[in-house]
C-alpha cells in the first residue's frame, strides 16, 4: 500500500502538478500495480548478474568529432518562449 | 504487394504520383471514421512521388520500394513535419530532424503518407490513451485497433498505406497488427537504429515494419537495419536483403510450444493456434514442447523496468526547451493567484496539464521503483529476473529453431471495455511482452478469424525467433504464409 502522502512526495520528485483527487486515485492505482510486481520477490536471485542490455554489447567508442548540424533554425523555433535568439526560461532563484 | 507495385511503376502501368493520390482518395474517405492519421504530408510525399516518376521516365532502375506509399508511427521524426507521440506536450513540435530510419526509407525513395496515431509515448494497447482520440479497428469500428501502434496497424488493414512503420516496446507492433490482420514484425533488439524514435523505455524500444504480407516487412527490415553511430545500441550491420531468405522452404525445422501457453486460451483462439500448428506440421516442421519457466515473471519484470525507463526519459518533457509550456497567467493551480510563477510551478503545471493519466501513472511507478532505498528492490532485481528469461530463451533455442506462441489472449476488444483497469490492460501483452523482454525477434503473423456478431475479427499468432536470426524467423512466417 502506498499512502497518499507518498503519492505526494513521489508527484513531487516526478515534477507533475497533483490534486487531492487525482492524489487518492494514483495512490489506488499504484497500490495495485506494486501488488501484481510483488511476485518478482519469489524469485531467486542469488549470485544471477542483472541484464541492462539485452544482446550483450560492450560499450563501443568513436571519434569525438564535432559535426555541424544544420537545421539549428529548426530548433530554435521550437523555443517556447524567445528573446533575442536566446531560449527564456523561469528564473531558477 | 509492394513488389506487384513496384511491377506496375516499372511498366509503366501506374505512376507514383497517380498511386500517392489513389491513396489519398481513400484516406479522405476513410480516415475521418477509423482516426488512424494525426497528421498527413501530401506535399511530401507528391514531391517524393515526382522524382521516381521522373527517373522511371529517364529509364533508371528503381529500387524495390521506391515509389510505394507508407506511414510512420507519429512518435519517429521526420524533418519539418509535425510529430506530437500522441501527446498534447509535443502538439506543437515540429521534428528538426530525420530519425536514421527516416532517412535510410528516403535514400530508398519510399514515400510518406503522413503520421500514424499511438497511444500517448506509446503507452498503451489499444489507442485509447492517445491525446487525439482513439483509432478504430477497420473490420469493426466498435473495437480497438490495438496498440500502441494502432494507427500504422489501422492505415495498412484499410489500404490507406501499403506498409507502415511501428515501434514495440511490450508488443506495440505485433498485438495491433494481430488484432487488424496483418503482419507486424518486431526485430531483435538492436538490429534497427532507434535514433529519432522519441525513448519511452530505451532497454525495450524497437522500431519495426507492418504490412499485409511477410515478404512486404522482409523489404522493409532490409532497407531500415543498419549499424547507426548515432545509436550506441544498434548492433553491427549485415546487409542483408532479408526478401532473398524467403525460400517457403521448412522441413526438418524445429519448432517450439510452451504448453502453459495453450492451456489457458479460450477454445476459438485455441483452436486457431492448433491449426497453425497442425499446418506447420503438415509443411514439414517438427513440433517440440519447451519450457519457459521464468516466462511467467515477464510481465512484472516488465512493469519495473519500462516504467524506471520511461520516468527517466520522460524527464525532459518540461516544456522548457520544446513543447508546451504552462501560460504565466492560465492554470494557476499550484501558485497564488496573480504572480509570476518560478521554475518549479511551471514544471508542475506543465506536466499536470499536458501529460494524459496512463502516461502520469508510469512515471510515477517509475519514479517511485527508482526513489532513494527502491532501487535494489525494484529495478536491480527485474534485470536480474531478465537475465533468467534470457536464459530461459537461451535454453530453449539450444533445442529448437523458433518459438510459436499465440500473439494475443483474444480478438480486439471493445472501445472503452479496458480502460477503467490498468491492470487489465497490461495483461493484454502477456504473450508479446517476454520477446522485448529477452530482445528476441518476433513477427504476428494472421492466423485466422473468429466470428463475433455477425463480424468475422482477425487474429494472429507469433514466432519468435533466436536473436538476430530474422531469416528464419521472416521464411517461417512466409511459408504458413503462402500455403
Amino acid at each position: 500500500m502506498i499512502n497518499k502522502g507518498e503519492v505526494q512526495h513521489i508527484a513531487n520528485l516526478a515534477r507533475i502538478g497533483m490534486k487531492e483527487k487525482e492524489i487518492e486515485k494514483f495512490s489506488h492505482d499504484l497500490s495495485s500495480i506494486l501488488d501484481f510486481i510483488e511476485k518478482l520477490k519469489e524469485v531467486d536471485i542469488t549470485d544471477v548478474e542483472p541484464t541492462a542490455h539485452i544482446t550483450g554489447l560492450q560499450n563501443k567508442s568513436r571519434e569525438d568529432k564535432i559535426e555541424k548540424f544544420e537545421n539549428i533554425e529548426g530548433i530554435k523555433k521550437l523555443f517556447p518562449e524567445e528573446k533575442s535568439g536566446y531560449n527564456k526560461v523561469k528564473s531558477v532563484l | 504487394m509492394i513488389r506487384e507495385l513496384h511491377e506496375k511503376l516499372i511498366s509503366g502501368e501506374i505512376t507514383s504520383t497517380q498511386l500517392v493520390e489513389q491513396y489519398f482518395a481513400v484516406i479522405s474517405q476513410k480516415n475521418k471514421d477509423i482516426n488512424a492519421y494525426l497528421t498527413l504530408t501530401k506535399e511530401l510525399a507528391l514531391e517524393q512521388a515526382k522524382k521516381v516518376d521522373e527517373k522511371i521516365s529517364r529509364g533508371e532502375e528503381i529500387g524495390i520500394l521506391e515509389g510505394i506509399p507508407g506511414a510512420i508511427k507519429d512518435n519517429i521524426c521526420i524533418e519539418n513535419v509535425r510529430t506530437t507521440a500522441g501527446s498534447k506536450i509535443l502538439d506543437n513540435y515540429t521534428a528538426p530532424y530525420d530519425a536514421t530510419v527516416i532517412k535510410k526509407l528516403k535514400e530508398a525513395g519510399a514515400i510518406i503518407l503522413g503520421k500514424t496515431n499511438l497511444d500517448e509515448f506509446a503507452m498503451g494497447s489499444s489507442t485509447e490513451n492517445s491525446a487525439y482520440g482513439a483509432t478504430k479497428n477497420p473490420r469493426d469500428p466498435e473495437r480497438v485497433a490495438g496498440g500502441s501502434s494502432g494507427g500504422s496497424a489501422s492505415v495498412v488493414a484499410s489500404d490507406m498505406a501499403v506498409w507502415s512503420l511501428g515501434s514495440d516496446t511490450g508488443g506495440s507492433i505485433r498485438q495491433p497488427a494481430s488484432f487488424c490482420g496483418i503482419v507486424g514484425l518486431k526485430p531483435t533488439y538492436g538490429r534497427v537504429s532507434r535514433y529519432g524514435l522519441i525513448a519511452m523505455a530505451s532497454s525495450l524500444d524497437q522500431i519495426g515494419p507492418m504490412a499485409k504480407s511477410v515478404e512486404d516487412t522482409a523489404i522493409i527490415l532490409s532497407i531500415i537495419s543498419e549499424k547507426d553511430k548515432l545509436d550506441a545500441t544498434s548492433t553491427p550491420s549485415v546487409n542483408k536483403k532479408y526478401e532473398d531468405y524467403l525460400t517457403g522452404e521448412i522441413k526438418n525445422l524445429k519448432i517450439g510450444i510452451v504448453k502453459e501457453y495453450l492451456a489457458g486460451l479460450n477454445e476459438d483462439v485455441k483452436k486457431i493456434i492448433n491449426g497453425v500448428i497442425e499446418k506447420y506440421k503438415k509443411l514439414g516442421a517438427q513440433i517440440v514442447e519447451i519450457e519457459l519457466p521464468n516466462a511467467k515473471y515477464a510481465l512484472p519484470t516488465y512493469y519495473i523496468i519500462q516504467p524506471c525507463e520511461t520516468s527517466s526519459n520522460l524527464a525532459r518533457f518540461d516544456g522548457i526547451k520544446y513543447g508546451m509550456r504552462a501560460d504565466d497567467k492560465k492554470n494557476s493551480d499550484y501558485n497564488p493567484d496573480g504572480l509570476p510563477k518560478n521554475l518549479l510551478e511551471n514544471y508542475l503545471d506543465t506536466r499536470a496539464y499536458e501529460l494524459g493519466a496512463e502516461v502520469k501513472r508510469r512515471i510515477m511507478l517509475g519514479t517511485y521503483a527508482l526513489s532513494s532505498g527502491y532501487y535494489d528492490a525494484y529495478y536491480l532485481r527485474a534485470q536480474k529476473v531478465r537475465t533468467l528469461i534470457k536464459q530461459d530463451f537461451q535454453k530453449a533455442f539450444s533445442k529448437v529453431d523458433l518459438i510459436l506462441t499465440p500473439t494475443t489472449p483474444s480478438t480486439a476488444f471493445k472501445l472503452g471495455e479496458k480502460t477503467q483497469d490498468p491492470l487489465q490492460m497490461y495483461l493484454e501483452d502477456i504473450f508479446t511482452i517476454t520477446a522485448n523482454i529477452a530482445g528476441v525477434p518476433a513477427i504476428s503473423v494472421p492466423g485466422g478469424e473468429i466470428k463475433n456478431n455477425g463480424k468475422n475479427l482477425p487474429i494472429g499468432f507469433q514466432l519468435l525467433g533466436k536473436w538476430f536470426d530474422e531469416e528464419t524467423l521472416l521464411n517461417t512466417a512466409y511459408t504458413f504464409e503462402v500455403n
